[in-house]
């Protein structure tokens, strides 16, 4: 069955589109991420233009986000103070990504940063998660309470420490303010939320507890993606409703149950999983840049007279 | 009346550099594409009839015939990837200025038996010859340019936007004439004109232009419009359901 986006201007299969919901939404109700580095892929595979595409993503990412943040909500599971602070640095570091993201368009090499910068920030994080989990896996399975005590987290001794009681954590904001801001200014010049590296560094540098993370990552995407709805609405057009509604509806249904499958994961088999997507995705992209393409030729269309 | 207006338009279009004496009287199916919701492409019908006066000289071959559709104009950017280091690279770029983003050329027979290449060039017939070469700020062609635009027009064919339909003219009496032609989904919104020109024995007779649109219509227009002209109502709207369909659904799921 067919319908025609009134934005993207293309007929698209309804059924396609679902599914391609329902997987991304799947994978972002397990592991609390947006997943919008798999779902802007796949929509431009499609031939949705890729502004409609990043526009787009945005609210439907906070729905499905909305569904993960309440089913966590209900197992009290999100961390409502430290969600705070970080969508606070995160917002200033989004400043500061278009401003960057602006000047790099200007230059004309945003291109080249984004399939560099994407590919090695994949690969780093998702090979660093990768040896770590595969060692704790094996060493729990050798001697189940030796491995992950004896680590320290980050910002133990800095001033302005803060208590997050949910996360069982005592942590001063600077590192975690810094975090945010990077993260932020990360997604806004990739054009993602940011949730693949948030995810990972807040079980990594900052021990908070595997769902914990997923709860809060999600609350902190909600509040990102409805802000860039309106902004993408008000300033570039290009948010398909259509497209929109369809994607909502399949990544609400994947979400319910990426994250009863998340919850029942124990926490290494969730980093081992986590990791080997984020790897997975890395070494795709990383494959487009160096194999030689199928045509090296690409035409876009810069303007037309209606 | 339409027709009688388009017959007037036909007469002036084919009176100068045409010294013989048939004109062209030609109509499309429709004025106007509508796209509704569930619009997958359409289907075009172009159609008329060589007119003879008493001026006509009596023909040994039969009247060929050529249907040129053109979409909406615009610049297109055709960018080469090259292997630089490790990498493949968007290195190279040609830019088509006014290049329609759809082209279908309808015909009787193979273009190639209808009018010599030079003269196809001349009046540019054929899907080759309405993409020309572009030059750079000083009018230069350089070597590889060929390869940009043959690539472009590979692409084009590719998805369905540029195309040649050798047997898609059909001669209903010998003067009488219907093509059709099947208008993809992605075909671009905007204005279309069609150019309908008669041949015989490889030379031009007579030409007529005609003009068609493609519009949103129904809910799909009502989007658009609201999206441009309200886009901060759009944007709380798309906001408004994001939270119902994810509310909703843990509603639903909720198994407490």
């Amino acid at each position: 069955m067919q319908i025609y986006l009134p934005i993207a201007e293309m007929p698209v299969d309804v059924f396609v589109v679902l599914g391609i919901g329902a997987v991304v939404g799947f994978i972002s109700g397990m592991f609390g991420i947006g997943g919008g580095f798999l779902l802007t892929p796949a929509l431009i595979f499609m031939g949705v233009p890729p502004a409609v595409v990043v526009a787009t993503q945005a609210p439907q990412i906070a729905a499905s986000s909305l569904t993960s943040t309440l089913a966590a909500l209900r197992k009290n599971a999100v961390d409502v103070k430290l969600g705070v602070v970080l969508l606070l640095g995160g917002l200033i570091g989004t400043q500061f990504g278009v401003m960057f993201f602006n000047a790099m368009n200007r230059i004309g090499q945003l291109e080249t940063i984004i399939a560099v910068s994407y590919v090695a920030l994949l690969g780093t994080i998702g090979l660093l998660m990768l040896i770590e989990s595969l060692r704790s896996t094996l060493a729990t399975r050798r001697a189940p309470s030796a491995a992950s005590k004896a680590r320290s987290r980050w910002g133990g001794n800095l001033p302005l420490q803060m208590r997050f009681a949910r996360s069982g954590l005592t942590v001063s904001v600077i590192p975690l303010g810094l975090l945010a801001l990077a993260v932020g200014f990360i997604g806004a010049v990739l054009g993602i939320g940011g949730g693949f590296i948030m995810v990972p560094a807040l079980i990594y540098l900052f021990r908070v507890p595997t769902l914990v993370v997923v709860g809060t990552s999600s609350l902190q995407i909600l509040a990102t993606m409805v802000a860039a709805t309106i902004l993408h609405a008000a300033t570039d057009r290009s948010v398909d409703l259509f497209l929109a509604a369809l994607l909502m509806v399949g990544s609400v249904f994947g979400a319910q149950f990426g994250a009863r499958a998340g919850a029942h994961l124990r926490g290494e088999y969730f980093r081992l999983l986590l990791a080997l997507l984020i790897f997975g995705v890395a070494l795709r992209f990383g494959h487009d840049l160096v194999a030689k393409p199928d045509n090296p030729y690409s035409a876009s269309v810069t303007e037309t007279a209606r | 009346m339409r027709r009688f207006v388009l017959a007037v338009v036909a007469c002036i279009a084919g009176l100068p550099g045409f010294a013989r004496a048939e004109t062209l009287v030609a109509s499309v199916s429709r004025s106007r594409i509508d796209i509704t919701s569930n619009f997958t492409g359409a289907d075009l019908a172009v159609f008329g009839s060589v007119e003879r006066d008493a001026a006509s000289i009596a023909r040994a071959t039969a009247y060929d015939l050529v249907v040129t559709i053109r979409g909406p104009r615009g610049l297109v950017t055709v960018r080469e990837k090259k292997h630089i280091g490790p990498f493949w690279l968007n290195a190279d770029a040609r830019k088509y200025i006014a290049t329609p983003s759809y082209i279908a050329v309808l015909s009787n027979r193979p273009l190639a038996e209808i009018v010599s290449p030079e003269f196809a060039t001349k009046l540019r017939i054929g899907v080759d010859n309405l993409v020309t070469a572009q030059g750079d700020k000083r009018w230069r062609i350089d070597e590889e340019e060929p390869q940009f635009r043959s690539a472009l027009l590979q692409i084009r064919r590719a998805q369905g936007l540029f195309s040649e339909h050798p047997a898609s003219v059909e001669w209903l009496t010998p003067t009488l004439f219907r093509a059709s032609v099947h208008m993809p989904g992605i075909a671009p919104l905007g204005a279309y004109d069609v150019e309908a020109a008669v041949f015989s024995d490889g030379s031009q007779l007579a030409r007529t232009t005609l003009s068609f649109t493609v519009v949103k219509s129904g809910s799909e227009a009502s989007v658009a419009q609201a999206a441009r002209e309200h886009p901060l109502l759009y944007g709380l709207a798309a906001v408004g359901l994001a939270l119902l369909v994810g509310w909703l659904a843990s509603v639903i799921f909720r198994r407490d």
